[in-house]
């Protein structure tokens, strides 16, 4: 995956992105820099923009304006003109606020149906089901079983995803986000609904996770204990504008960011 | 390893039996020809069905085209053994047949295909209808009066054309192909995030699925001594899709049972007695079944032996309330609620 | 002059598919179903207009109103009867009982009329008249069409936007539950809304009756065709948006016709179809208007 010599380069740089809806703005003129292995949130009140940040990044909508650069291996690419499926294979893997699970198939299927970048098939085989089409399948459920295990899934595996509970759903979906093989991971609210112990469980997770396997993270929550424990720096959005960023302890302190959270959670954390 | 090799053994047991037992019965004359006209539908709505099913049913594209499909197969074969007069004739002819179906349905797929449900539908079936009037107006193809070719299709070439079509898209559905097809009729958006190319994905299993209709058309056109454009009209497409769904959605074992039990009501309504009220009674047994059997027969699971294990009582959560579900298209339900 | 000859006659073809499209995209709009059957409601007021007239003696209006009061009697009962215990399965699956109920009606009106085509009785009065304006041949029973269906269209649109059953109509369309927990009942609201569409199906099944004189049981097959693809051409489930549609499916059936094209007028309908959701993906007016019915 990404070699340790790109460690504190520029991993995604987004420079004056807006996205309108006819005449409404959902993010204006956002500047945000990830750094190849960081852990940074994204936080900010319900319709501040985040989830369309993300959209943005990952092609659901092209940007109005700006430049959405993301860098692998030395090389520069224009997320802005790219497909989903494109900006997937480049190395961005995503969840969902909204979970957007397979819902009518067993679980393994849907890290299953992620896991596809090394078929070695080709389309003849798949009709056919020779020469290699065996072991390639076995791999690939060797691999999605793996990654169950990791998610604490794996008991699971057989079970229709509509059928989890709500905690496990999330779970699934970072499965199934890991099985693409991403270098820069994007977790729209992954411990939305959980309780406090999953919550813990799911922070400890998204660490080692990052480890593992060299991660970038780019994280939405709201739940601020999670996002203070594990992320190195903040980015504070309102009304689509990022109206701060600094490491937690300076984000805590900010009084623009106690104004625009005022009643909600930053005030008791 | 034999754990693996024992679903082959099954299936492959199976087909030699069916194909040895009908050929034994064809040879005492215990099928009678109008039992062999029969038993010819019936596999050709076989593969009629299991290819619409990977369109509709595992792709999640509402396709109401596939006579157009079939049309262009029988056609062409027809056309073909008018020239070359042998079994080899109807073989490439059924090969050229497909391959022409699969051309049209990339040239007519690639740009509808982002079309959402009932405008996808109305797009294919325009399709089907373009090529019917084709057919019609062209003197090649005969006009009105249509082509009188030659039948060479024998129980031994529609056994291997029938079972070869169903083998060759029930791997394609168990390969990565027919898994991204799946991801497509799931979530779209999802689908796009873990990299699935949904436009390359919904046109691969159209073509597929075109080819395949092309074939059944082919078998058509070498078995039945007189093709017509007016076979192919919409109604065609409607009963195939009537057998798919019957089947249910996303199995191929139940559009291979529906396809079966069709021909088994045919043989029982040809009663002269019922022969007024044959298609009253077979369109009130339509709504009956879809009254109260809607997900068809199989639903999505297809036929096996872990099936009767898994009809055994078995813990089930309820399903979590509040999520969002997946895209809206035509195997889901409306937002009217009863 | 021809072509104000072809206007004239795709005006009232037009006002027809109107009819029957206007039906097609009311239901599609309140449940999303594509009534496949309600070609054959056409065929069975074009029916029941015929019984009136030759057996009953009726006249031409009075047939007319029997037609609509058979008609959406019959829409009220297929909708109870068929569509309403598959509300909670698949679309797909409501689909399919709509194809039954289209099978039914056809073989029902065959096993008692027979397959063979009947013929309206020949129009008298001033209907059976036509006039030339510099070479242009109009016939009265085309005024009146284009009449009858304007009135009916006028009473439609009154009905949708004036009254509590339309306000309760767009309702239910927007969003049933929210409309149930306003206190409408959404039942009523989706029968009334059938009743209405078959009604003006019924009228055009006696309209298509008087002017193409042979009806059989197998007719309202095309003519329903072409006015779920008008439908789908003006953007499916708007009421602007089918009349749109099928004036022009009219013309450009009736221009198709004109320049020597009779035998393949279906297939361009359809090729501009396909071409003009290439360009609009739903429809002319899709997604424009946000109003549904």
């Amino acid at each position: 995956m990404s070699d340790t010599a790109t460690i504190g380069k520029d991993i995604l740089t987004m420079a004056n992105v807006t996205l309108n809806f006819g005449g409404l703005s959902a993010v204006s003129d956002v500047d945000m820099k990830l750094q190849v292995g960081e852990l940074v949130g994204l936080i900010g009140p319900n319709g501040a923009g985040k989830t369309s940040i993300f959209n943005l990044l990952t092609g659901v909508y092209p940007p109005t304006s700006g430049k959405v650069e993301f860098t692998r291996d030395h090389k520069v690419r224009n997320l802005g003109g790219m497909k989903p499926h494109a900006i997937c294979w480049a190395g961005v893997g995503r969840t969902f606020q909204n979970i957007r699970l397979f819902r009518a198939l067993p679980v393994i299927d849907n890290v299953m149906i992620a896991l596809q970048h090394n078929v070695p098939y080709s389309l003849a085989n798949a009709f056919l089901h020779t020469f290699g089409y065996g072991r390639a399948e076995k791999q690939i459920r060797e691999e999605s079983l793996e990654l169950l295990r990791i998610m604490g899934l794996e008991e699971d595996a057989n079970e229709l995803a509509q059928n989890l509970p709500y905690g496990k759903q999330r779970r699934l979906e970072i499965a199934r986000a890991m099985a693409t093989h991403p270098v820069l991971l994007l977790l729209d609210e992954p411990a939305a609904g959980m309780n406090p112990a999953e919550t813990a469980d799911l922070t400890e997770l998204i660490g080692w996770l990052r480890k593992e396997y060299d991660l970038t993270i780019l994280l939405i929550e709201h739940d601020m204990s999670l996002v203070m424990d594990v992320c190195e720096r903040i980015y504070v959005l309102d009304h689509g504008v990022i109206i701060a960023s600094g490491t937690p302890a300076e984000i805590q302190h900010n009084p623009a960011v106690i104004e625009a959270y005022l009643g909600e959670e930053v005030a008791d954390a | 390893m034999l754990r693996q090799l024992r679903p082959v053994l099954i299936n492959g047991v199976s087909l030699v039996a069916t194909f040895a037992i009908v050929y034994v019965l064809m040879r005492l004359g215990i099928i009678d020809s109008f039992y062999q006209d029969t038993i010819a539908l019936v596999c050709i709505n076989i593969v009629l069905a299991v290819s619409l099913n990977l369109i509709v049913g595992f792709t999640g594209q509402f396709s109401l085209g596939h006579a157009g499909f079939m049309a262009l197969g029988a056609y062409t074969t027809a056309l073909v053994t008018l020239h070359f007069p042998t079994v080899w004739g109807m073989l490439g002819g059924i090969v050229l047949g497909a391959l022409i179906a699969a051309a049209i349905g990339f040239l007519i797929g690639l740009p509808t295909l982002r079309l959402r449900g009932d405008y996808l539908a109305i797009a294919t079936l325009g399709m089907a209808e373009i090529i019917r009037v084709l057919m019609q107006n062209f003197t090649f193809t005969g006009g009105a009066s249509g082509l009188f070719p030659n039948r060479y299709l024998n129980w031994t070439w529609m056994f291997i054309l029938t079972a070869g079509s169903v083998v060759l898209i029930a791997n394609y559905i168990r390969s990565r192909a027919g898994r991204e097809s799946i991801a497509v009729r799931e979530n779209e958006i999802a689908a796009e995030s873990i990299g699935v190319n949904t436009t390359k994905a919904k046109t691969l299993a159209f073509v597929v699925g075109a080819f395949f209709g092309g074939v059944a058309g082919g078998m058509y056109g070498s078995y039945f001594y007189w093709i017509v454009p007016k076979t192919f009209s919409f109604m065609m497409s409607f009963n195939i899709l009537v057998i798919v769904v019957l089947g249910g959605l996303g199995s191929i074992s139940g559009s291979v049972i529906a396809a079966i039990l069709l021909g088994v009501v045919n043989v029982l309504l040809a009663d002269p007695n019922l022969v007024p009220i044959r298609m009253i009674l077979y369109s009130l047994i339509l709504i009956i079944l879809m009254v109260f059997r809607p997900q068809g027969l199989m639903g999505d699971k297809e036929l096996s032996i872990r099936l009767f294990r898994s009809i055994l009582p078995k813990r089930r959560r309820p399903p979590d309330e509040g999520l969002e579900p997946s895209n809206e298209g035509w195997l889901e339900t409306p937002e009217v609620a009863a | 002059m021809e072509v104000f000859q072809q206007l004239i006659n795709g005006l009232s073809l037009g006002s027809i598919y109107a009819l029957i499209a206007l039906g097609y995209t009311m239901v599609y709009g309140i449940i999303q179903l594509i009534n496949f059957a309600h070609g054959d409601v056409l065929m069975v007021g074009a029916f029941v207009g015929w019984f009136s007239m030759t057996t009953l003696h009726m006249n031409v209006f009075a047939a007319l109103v029997t037609a609509m009061a058979a008609c959406a009697m019959l829409g009220v009962i297929i909708e109870r009867v068929a569509y309403k215990p598959l509300r909670n399965s698949t679309r797909i699956a409501a689909l399919i009982t709509a194809i039954g109920v289209s099978l039914f009606l056809e073989y029902v009106m065959m096993y008692f009329v027979g397959a063979n085509p009947k013929a309206y009785p020949d129009l008298t009065g001033f209907m059976a008249g036509s006039f030339t304006i510099h070479g242009v041949i109009i016939k009265n029973i085309q005024l009146v069409i284009i009449g009858i269906s304007v009135l009916l269209m006028i009473i439609l649109q009154f009905i949708v936007q004036r009254t509590r059953v339309g306000k309760a109509m767009r309702a239910v369309s927007q969003d049933a539950d929210a409309a149930r927990l306003m206190g409408i009942n959404v039942d009523n609201t989706i029968s009334i809304t059938f009743a209405i569409g078959s009604a003006l199906a019924g009228a055009a099944g006696v309209m298509w009756g008087l002017y193409y004189i042979s009806i059989n049981p197998l007719m309202g097959l095309m003519p329903g065709l072409k006015a779920f693809v008008a439908a789908v051409f003006g953007g499916i489930g708007l009421i602007p948006g089918a009349l749109l549609g099928a004036y022009a499916v009219g013309f450009i059936e009736t221009i198709a016709k004109g320049v020597g094209l009779s035998t393949y007028s279906d297939a361009v309908v359809f090729l501009v179809l396909i071409l003009i959701l290439i360009i609009k993906p739903a429809g002319l007016l899709g997604k424009n208007t946000k109003e549904k019915v």
